[in-house]
């Protein structure tokens, strides 16, 4: 047949898997278009969990030990030896005005010295400060004795106590937060996306007419997972970079993220199948991604250490994603531990991704696309 | 020569757990010619979209057969999909792209250069709403852009699922006319519509189509001058007597009511004419028989797309 405008032969792609890469290069700039210009989407991908970090870390403190709140009753000589960084000091009136500070929780700890004796009064509304505060107190009352023998007898050697925390990442809520965070970053923006887009292909019917090109649906789905991993990609790097910021070291495997967050998207992205597969509308994907992304998160330890947690949500967590991915993470970015020893959490998320993938094409209805 | 597409038979019934068995198409056989324009009427539910989906691949029917350019198109191939495009009932874009961008990234499913995604820009007059986004579009336009988007590939044979539905009049004869130009062109073209109007403006054949079944095919001027209706026509009263009006039907249907004569006649020239010599021309209104008197006629029941 004859038509009336001929497509130039020049513009003519020849080559089968030319024409497939041309494809799919189009599609996979289409599709990251959308994303960029989806505000929501660069929101609740790129800014939600990096807000989440400032605010935990805020939250949980900034990882210094806090300066215990102590009552001066009367004159305390042996206070004169404190470093000044140690405490904050308050003079009180007298023992029973700090008393009752203490119990309003106005003070962590009083203390009172009449001649040789010292006596301190700590809280128990603030246990934790009040006992660092007596721990702090007892320390420099020994000094002072300390002080005081090796004048009285020079020649007596002395044992003195030094104390440092060894384990000075247990300290910094950041190296343990940062982890679980991205993993649930990662987790919402694979979750969300992949039911939401399900959702999207099944009202506009996208997929179908691509279907009609000489594209095969296959392309357009491998450029939409591409998207979707570039994504995740983007999201790992500028959290890690806020990250630093708040003071993270990344240790020197800290790259090996890049292949235990393609993975873990890969297991989250088929989850979001099955839910868009189920969902109807735009809301109900949400709603159902929230149904699976917030109790992931609380078994997963994504917002405070796994270790703390019952032992029933530790042994529901065995079986997320989340969990692994945050803990693979937090081996290979915080602790430096090399590729080889989480092995065990990326073999988990690939065989998560197989089975759930599989479970979405058997269940999946094609025909509502 | 060689039919674009020939169906024989097809069969889908679909099964819904809340709507029960719907039986969508229900032994359905046509064919189409190369170049020709070919319209499937109906009203809603008909199963006009089944039909078009079974036809273009996108569905597999029960049963029956489907050739489409001389060949099977299940599976898809990507050599047949090069030959047609389409227009489906749900304008499919990319959300948050531009105009542009969509009929560029169309133009690159079908390894064709972005000259080409210009030029269909130009020709279903868009060119000024390039940079606006698909979606900000009118409905006009976005049935234009989907349009583009079906011929950006230079195919022999498009698909156009009711692409005026939802339109206001004036938007509906901007798009027949896009639409005869590209079968101008030379391109096949498969159009459902629910207008009768406008199958009969545009379509070379029509199939009417009522609950799953096509019950008459051929073209509009066939399938009315088959149906062998009186036409009908009407003048103010007063001009004639009643001898004279009852002389004028001929022994044909004649009623008079209080403001006007209606003859019922098959000889409408004759009649004309007669009217003519009279001077009684006064209110004259010819009504001639159309697809909705087919309907009528086939289904039995009034049209009521
Ligand atoms: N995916 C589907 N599942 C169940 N029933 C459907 C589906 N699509 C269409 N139908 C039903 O099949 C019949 C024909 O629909 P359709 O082919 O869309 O007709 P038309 O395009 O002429 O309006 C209607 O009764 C419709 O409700
Ligand atoms: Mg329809």
């Amino acid at each position: 047949m004859s038509v009336a405008t001929p497509v130039r032969p020049e513009e003519t792609s020849t080559s089968a898997s030319g024409l497939r890469s041309r494809a799919f290069l189009s599609l996979v700039k289409a599709l990251a278009l959308t994303w960029v210009r989806d505000r929501s989407q660069v929101f609740f991908n790129l800014l939600l969990p990096g807000m989440f970090l400032v605010l935990l870390v805020s939250v949980y403190g900034s990882g210094e030990a806090p300066t215990p709140r102590v009552l001066e009753v009367g004159d305390v000589p042996v206070l004169e030896r404190a470093d000044p960084d140690d405490f904050e000091f308050d003079e009180a009136a007298d023992l029973d005005v700090a008393l009752a500070a203490l119990a309003d929780g106005d003070a962590d700890a009083a203390i009172a010295q009449d001649g040789g004796a010292v006596t301190v009064y700590y809280s128990q509304t603030n246990a934790t400060l009040g006992e660092l505060a007596l721990g702090r107190l007892s320390a420099l009352v020994d000094d002072a004795n300390v002080a005081v023998l090796s004048e009285a007898s020079p020649q007596t050697p002395v044992l003195l106590l030094e104390s440092d925390a060894a384990d000075d990442r247990s300290l910094e809520p950041v190296q343990y937060l940062a982890p679980g965070i991205l993993a649930w970053g990662i987790a919402i923006s694979g979750v969300f996306g992949a039911a939401g887009t399900i959702v999207d292909w099944k009202r506009d019917k996208l997929l179908r007419r691509l279907r009609l090109t000489p594209a095969s649906a296959g392309t357009f789905v491998a450029a939409r997972i591409t998207v979707s991993l570039l994504v995740a990609l983007l999201q790992t790097a500028l959290f890690l970079a806020v990250a630093v910021a708040m003071g993270l070291r990344l240790s020197a495997w800290t790259w090996f993220a890049v292949p235990l967050v393609l993975l873990g998207t890969a297991a989250f992205l088929a989850i979001g199948v099955v839910l868009g597969g189920i969902a109807k509308t735009g809301p109900g994907a949400a709603g159902l991604s929230n149904m699976v992304t917030m109790p992931m998160a609380f078994v997963s330890g994504a917002f405070f250490a796994i270790g703390s947690a019952p032992s029933w949500v530790q042994g529901l967590s065995v079986f997320s994603p989340m969990r692994h991915l945050n803990e693979a993470l937090q081996d290979v970015v915080v602790h430096g531990e090399s590729p080889v020893a989480v092995l065990p959490e990326a073999g988990f998320m690939a065989l998560f991704a197989a089975l759930v993938a599989l479970l979405a094409w058997k269940t999946f209805k094609f025909d509502e696309l | 020569m060689e039919a674009a597409i020939e169906v024989t038979d097809l069969q889908k019934t679909y099964r819904g757990r809340k709507t029960g068995e719907v039986r969508a198409v229900d032994g359905v056989s046509f064919r189409v010619e190369t170049g020709e324009f070919f319209g499937i009427l109906g009203p809603n539910g008909a199963g006009k979209t089944t039909t078009m989906e079974i036809v273009e691949g996108l569905r597999r029917p029960d049963s029956g057969q489907v050739r489409l350019l001389g060949r099977s198109p299940w599976p898809h191939s990507p050599e047949l999909s090069r030959r047609m495009g389409a227009q489906l009932q749900s304008s499919s874009f990319f959300e948050f792209l531009t105009a542009r961008e969509q009929i560029e990234t169309f133009a690159e499913l079908y390894g064709v250069g972005r000259r080409r995604a210009a030029e269909m820009l130009d020709k279903v007059g868009l060119s000024h709403k390039a940079s606006t986004r698909c979606l900000k579009l009118s409905g006009g336009q976005q049935q234009r852009l989907s349009i583009a988007c079906a011929i950006v590939g230079d195919p022999e044979l498009v698909f156009l699922d009711e692409p005026t539905a939802a339109l206001d009049p004036q938007a509906r004869r901007n798009l027949w006319d896009l639409m005869r130009s590209i079968n101008a062109e030379g391109r096949t073209v498969v159009l459902t519509t629910h207008y009768m109007e406008e199958a009969e403006a545009l379509c070379d054949r029509v199939a009417i189509m009522d609950a799953g079944k096509i019950l008459a095919v051929g073209s509009p001027a066939e399938l009315i001058s088959e149906l062998d209706a009186p036409t009908r026509i009407t003048v103010a009263v007063g001009q004639l007597s009643d001898e004279r009006v009852e002389e004028l039907a001929g022994g044909e249907t004649v009623s008079v009511g209080e403001e006007t004569v209606v003859f019922e006649t098959h000889e409408p020239r004759r009649l004309l004419a007669a009217l003519a010599a009279e001077g009684a021309m006064e209110g004259l209104a010819v009504r001639t028989a159309n697809l909705e008197d087919v309907f009528l006629h086939v289904t039995g029941r009034e049209w009521r797309a």
